[in-house]
């Protein structure tokens, strides 16, 4: 093949991969954050009682979750402006993940809620809590406890979807390095050193949630 | 005679066509000790139950002080009364589970203190010292940062209890509290509740311990499908039942 690899045109371009590694984290904290708040009040409508609850919160899980998120992002970013909405990218594409990570995120906490022990509900109610205060200080932080080994793996890959912000031109990891690939034509090393920002990230993602895992941990 | 403290009237209730309660009328005086026996399925553990509204029931009346538990009538319409109104009627009763049924993201002293932080907006400094004050009590005084995970069954039973008892209930309902232990760790728990028989409280024991119900009640009801079948001072129930499903039912079970 006879090809060199030749690093110096991505170093040149490095600190503009750093901004876009940062806006990703940015986009997908951010989204996380709003969709782990969706997420808490759709798995509580999941588990409720009564249909007129349960079925709208099953509903918009089915739905996103049969959506490819690149759908949701196009739509969102061309469909939604013909309809009158007119919202930045940034806000448009962070509407989205957080939709998705929305119902995602209900998925993971429904499975956490219904693995409680009513008994534990039944002993709030008995010492007079109301039932807020028993899901604000005993449901969601055993909740909390039980899904943060599979809450890893979806924050995770939510970040990893920030990736398709490149299609409609946020300036995010994906889309600097397809700058620098384009100028610099050094096609394999930009990839590569991309590529490597993504892991290091995901895998220091990994452990901090491993670590929070650990803190949380009831004691035995 | 000391005051009435509980009056249950025509209690019903039923699990869809499956009636468990038909009728239970029952009234208990301040400072007794009444303990509940009965085959399983007689409904004496629902009964419990129902007193703090952890079951609904369809009829009848349950009045603690005076105090119509859970439903109002409203217009000749019975209604079930507030979640916040029921919240306020059940911190005046104090119940254990079979199961203990502890936190078990929280240390013996937090579980405790939850309930008089949140319910009886006590400062937390002061709500420590109650629950000091009542793990002592139970023997527990050195596992007061322990986690239940960390403690035995026993142990972690001795912390429900304790607890319940922080929250100064008028009434104190035990469901099984030993049924889930292991024989060793059964007698810690009855000497805190025999502690707790001592000092004045009323409470309501639903029990398969027939010794203990012996020894601690002031009054038994027997309980039989549903329906109050006897009832009476501990030593004539046991020594000379009036019901022939009473003799039976002692005959099956372990006192004697």
């Amino acid at each position: 093949m006879g090809y060199t690899l030749n690093f110096a045109a991505v170093w040149r371009s490095f600190d503009q991969l750093l901004e876009g590694l940062a806006l990703s984290l940015g986009l997908a904290f951010v989204s996380i954050l709003i969709g782990a708040a969706i997420g808490l009040l759709v798995a509580f409508a999941l588990i409720a009682r009564s249909g007129w609850i349960k079925r709208p919160a099953a509903t918009y899980v089915t739905i996103i979750r049969n959506l490819p998120i690149l759908v949701l992002v196009l739509f969102a970013y061309f469909a939604l402006p013909q309809l009158g909405v007119r919202i930045g990218k940034m806000e448009s594409f962070v509407a989205v993940l957080s939709i998705y990570s929305g119902a995602y995120l209900a998925e993971v906490f429904r499975a956490g809620l219904v693995s409680i022990p009513r008994g534990l509900t039944e002993a709030g109610l008995a010492i007079g809590l109301t039932p807020m205060q028993i899901r604000v200080s005993i449901i969601v932080p055993l909740m909390l406890r039980n899904v943060l080994p599979s809450l890893s793996s979806t924050v995770i890959s939510l970040f990893k979807d920030t990736s398709l912000a490149a299609a409609i031109a946020i300036p995010e990891l994906t889309f600097e390095a397809r700058k620098i690939n384009v100028e610099s034509f050094r096609v394999i090393e930009t990839w590569i050193v991309a590529s490597g920002l993504y892991v290091t990230t995901c895998s220091v993602l990994a452990v901090l949630m491993r670590v929070v895992e650990r803190h949380l941990a009831v004691p035995r | 005679m000391s005051k009435v403290l509980l009056e249950i009237q025509g209690l019903r209730k039923q699990y869809g066509i499956v009636e468990v309660l038909k009728g239970v009328d029952c009234t208990m005086r301040e400072g007794e000790v009444i303990s509940i026996i009965g085959s399983s399925g007689s409904g004496k553990t629902t009964m419990l139950r129902c007193i703090n509204m952890l079951e609904e029931f369809q009829g009848g009346r349950i009045r603690l002080e005076n105090e119509d538990i859970g439903y109002e009538q409203a217009g000749g319409v019975r209604k079930r009364k507030s979640e916040k109104d029921i919240a306020r009627q059940r911190a005046l009763t104090g119940m254990a589970f079979q199961q203990f049924n502890l936190f078990p993201h929280m240390t013996a002293a937090q579980n405790i203190m939850l309930g008089l932080v949140k319910v009886k907006k006590m400062p937390r400094d002061q709500a420590r010292s109650v629950a000091e004050k009542w793990l002592d009590r139970v023997g527990l005084a050195s596992r007061a940062d322990h986690y239940p995970g960390q403690l035995s069954g026993g142990q972690q039973q001795r912390v429900a209890i304790a607890r319940a008892i922080a929250m100064a209930p008028r009434l104190m309902l035990f469901d099984e509290v030993t049924s889930a232990l292991d024989p060793e760790l059964v007698g810690e728990v009855l000497q805190v509740i025999n502690g707790l028989a001592a000092d004045g409280m009323s409470m309501l024991l639903v029990t398969h311990e027939m010794r203990f119900a012996y020894e601690v009640s002031s009054r038994v009801i027997f309980m039989n499908q549903g329906v109050i079948c006897e009832e009476g001072a501990p030593k004539e129930m046991f020594v000379n039942p009036k019901t022939e499903r009473l003799a039976e039912f002692l005959k099956t079970s372990s006192f004697n």
